[in-house]
């Protein structure tokens, strides 16, 4: 009796009704959603710019039914997502322009103080899904507050030739980074290359080079946000890189975002890190050359390496609202109406797969198994770590990433214009700028 | 009536001064010149002073920031990036600055003779100035791509290459290829600007000058070059801001990479401030500008415009 206290009686009730509710046996009530938006509002929503025209076509149509269903009238405009973080910035410091941005990664992160709390949002969402993935919710959450909702990631998987992997002698596709490089090496040898970004292209070299630190127990800070860069985990990161470099195709230090796009769909690359759209792009191609690299290729998660788990870098997606809008009620009305599964559903089948989503009872979507190439991309926020680990999201993450820190890092020891100690250590010392502030 | 004509008194006195004071030609000039100095202060003091603001405080995008004093500059000092792009922009501006300035006064030479079809050539070479620069940047971006420039692909097809250049992916090609493409450019403004400068030079000058059996190379020397002087000054004053200060064409082919080989100054300053979020140090990097950018203008006007170098005399 002496142990039959408060707590020990709180404990056990709360236990108790989590068992009952795992089997089913107390019904999950649906969340509640209440939210009156103010009259005659009108928003003006800026999202980033289709690269699949079914997509953004969709995204209008719910946006026009969302319009009828409530009676808030929505500007829709799109720009390149790269254009879209200087927009946000400008809107954030003035304090006028979109009511709603759907951008990406942590930027809100840098002017969370501008932003509509929406965090009623996240909870309904949440509750009625069954929960974020814990990336989304690091990408949303600051504090104990939302600021932004992630709408999920153009997600990035390794995009490949089967024949050309076929012919360099693997039947599968390697897991581990052991068997990744030894695949770019026999790529190389076949005269059929890999190709990785390692300009300054904010997508594809920030994702593929940030998984390859990762890989290896390599990161910028610690979990105190101090700059551990300049570590034996990420030298053996680098020496890594400048293996798998000497086997790409000439050129990548130049490369942007669209690059091994157009160098993949001409046949001159076997293997690269990219969204889902080549592929779609090449089937629905008229070229029939394109429609064949298309039957011909396949994707797959990017290979873990000795830390033993997934170490990808997405491009999230987020919705966040500003406090400078008149219409804030209306703002999370549209993020709500957009994510709600039915919604959401229908969107992702536009958009073949195009964005992984952030809350798993998504994965449900036919979409995703309606062809076993699309797959991959399901699970892209689950395998996803966010672009401040192992600190906080925030102003020096963006920057060290805006900055190109690491891809410079990565591009200087690749190139031989550093050793992997100097390029490490420069990069340290770039970061600790931001860090320190 | 002392309580009316109290009133009615200072109303007539303030008109009569009210009158008086436009009728002053200093008055009235003066206000003439608001409206203009109004929008000067508006859209020219109060930005630079801003920026100078912005350069000395900790402004994250969408903060206040505090004042830190040149916390920024002495944080600048110690940023290789930083001297990296001082580097490149003072390259960039004085390899392309030369060579548009050789190119566009050989042009405007050209021009300034009688040529057949001269008004369709002279349209030709103005072509490169009306093409928006974004554009001419993303058609210079295919030029150089690694997988698809039609410079390699012909160089290839002509058989004097076996394999495509790697124009942008290297530090060194990179720099040079983005100063091909700003003089590709700048050549039409410094081409044309030059031609009017020859227009104004007197016939008579050059007759004299046959007279006294000058060659072409004197004629040039000791006629054209001073009597183009004053607009050669203002030409390569403005052409070397415009150098300087480029970010079209350098964000649109390369983003300022590789590793950072084409990042200039101004690409820098943009960089750190909206991409990365800091404003503060953003707006530091572009105040830094300035002291190149007073030095280049003064080498213009106190340089190319002395008198006696414009009369042909020795310095």
């Amino acid at each position: 009796m002496s142990h039959f206290d408060r707590r020990s009686v709180l404990k056990a009730s709360l236990g108790g009704a989590a068992l009952l509710a795992g089997p089913g046996i107390v019904p999950v009530r649906a969340a509640e959603w209440t939210n009156t938006p103010e009259p005659n509002a009108s928003i003006r929503v800026l999202r980033w710019k289709q690269f699949i025209q079914a997509e953004f076509d969709k995204f209008a149509e719910q946006t026009k039914k969302f319009s009828e269903k409530t009676g808030i009238k929505v500007k829709l405009e799109a720009e390149s997502w790269e254009d879209i973080r200087p927009k946000a910035a400008v809107a954030a410091n003035v304090g006028a322009g979109p009511d709603l941005i759907v951008g990406t990664l942590d930027d809100p992160f840098k002017f969370p103080e501008k932003l509509i709390d929406v965090t009623d949002v996240a909870d309904y969402l949440g509750k009625q899904y069954g929960g974020w993935y814990p990336v989304a919710e690091r990408y949303g959450k600051k504090g104990n507050n939302w600021i932004a909702i992630p709408q999920g990631a153009t997600g990035g998987c390794l995009n490949y030739r089967i024949s050309h992997v076929k012919a360099a002698g693997f039947e599968e596709f390697p897991k581990d980074t052991d068997g990744f490089l030894k695949l770019c090496q026999a790529l190389k040898k076949n005269n059929t290359p890999a190709g990785f970004a390692l300009g300054h292209a904010t997508g594809d070299a920030n994702g593929w080079c940030q998984w390859a630190l990762w890989a290896f127990g390599g990161k910028v800070v610690n979990d105190k946000n101090e700059v551990v860069i300049d570590s034996p985990e990420t030298i053996a990161a680098i020496e890594y890189v400048k293996q798998l470099y000497a086997t790409f195709i000439p050129g990548v230090l130049s490369w942007n975002d669209s690059n091994n796009n157009k160098a993949f769909l001409n046949g001159e690359l076997s293997l690269t890190l990219n969204g889902i759209s080549i592929w779609t792009v090449g089937k629905n191609s008229t070229d029939p050359k394109q429609q064949e690299i298309a039957k011909d290729m396949n994707h797959a998660p990017m290979p873990i390496g000795p830390v033993g788990v997934s170490t990808e870098q997405q491009n999230v997606l987020v919705y966040y609202g500003y406090k400078h809008s008149k219409y804030p009620k209306a703002v999370k009305e549209f993020i709500k109406f957009m994510m709600d599964k039915e919604n959401y559903d229908a969107w992702e089948v536009a958009s073949n797969g195009y964005v992984s989503p952030p809350l798993p009872a998504y994965n449900d979507n036919p979409v995703w198994t309606s062809d076993p190439k699309i797959t991959p991309y399901r699970d892209c926020l689950k395998r996803c770590r966010d672009n401040g680990y192992a600190g906080d999201l925030g102003y020096a993450s963006a920057a060290v990433m805006g900055d190109f820190v690491v891809v410079d890092m990565f591009a200087e020891a690749a190139s031989g214009s550093a050793t992997p100690q100097e390029a490490a250590k420069r990069a340290a010392e770039r970061a600790k700028r931001y860090y320190q502030v | 009536m002392a309580v009316i004509a109290e009133p009615a008194a200072a109303e007539v006195k303030r008109s009569s001064l009210w009158s008086r004071a436009f009728e002053s030609r200093h008055f009235l000039g003066a206000m003439f010149m608001v409206p203009a100095i109004a929008i000067l202060i508006l859209f020219l003091a109060y930005p630079l002073a801003l920026g100078f603001w912005l350069g000395m405080t900790d402004t994250k995008i969408g903060g206040v920031g505090r004042y830190i004093g040149f916390q920024n500059f002495v944080s600048l000092s110690k940023d290789s990036v930083f001297w990296l792009s001082v580097f490149n922009t003072i390259f960039y501006t004085v390899f392309a600055s030369i060579v548009k300035f050789a190119v566009g006064l050989y042009l405007a030479l050209l021009l300034n003779e009688r040529l057949p079809f001269k008004s369709m050539v002279r349209a030709i070479v103005l072509l490169p100035f009306v093409v928006p620069t974004v554009l001419s940047a993303i058609a210079f971006w295919w030029i150089y791509d690694s997988q698809f420039s039609i410079i390699s692909w012909l160089l290839i097809k002509a058989g004097l290459l076996t394999h495509y250049i790697d124009f942008l992916g290297d530090p060194w090609n990179a720099r040079w290829s983005v100063v091909l493409a700003n003089i590709w450019r700048g050549v039409p403004f410094v081409a044309i600007t030059l031609l009017a400068g020859l227009q104004t030079i007197s016939p008579s000058l050059y007759e004299a000058a046959n007279l006294d059996g000058a060659t072409n190379l004197q004629r040039f020397r000791h006629i054209t070059l001073p009597m183009l002087s004053p607009i050669i000054a203002v030409v390569m004053t403005f052409s070397v801001l415009m150098t300087f200060t480029d970010f079209q064409l350098i964000y649109t082919i390369t983003r300022g990479g590789p590793i950072n080989a084409t990042h200039l100054m101004a690409t820098l300053s943009f960089q750190r401030a909206i991409t990365g979020g800091n404003l503060g140090e953003g707006a530091a990097i572009s105040n830094a500008m300035i002291p190149f950018l007073v030095a280049a203008i003064l080498l213009s006007f106190f340089g190319l415009q002395r008198s006696r170098w414009q009369q042909g005399g020795r310095d």
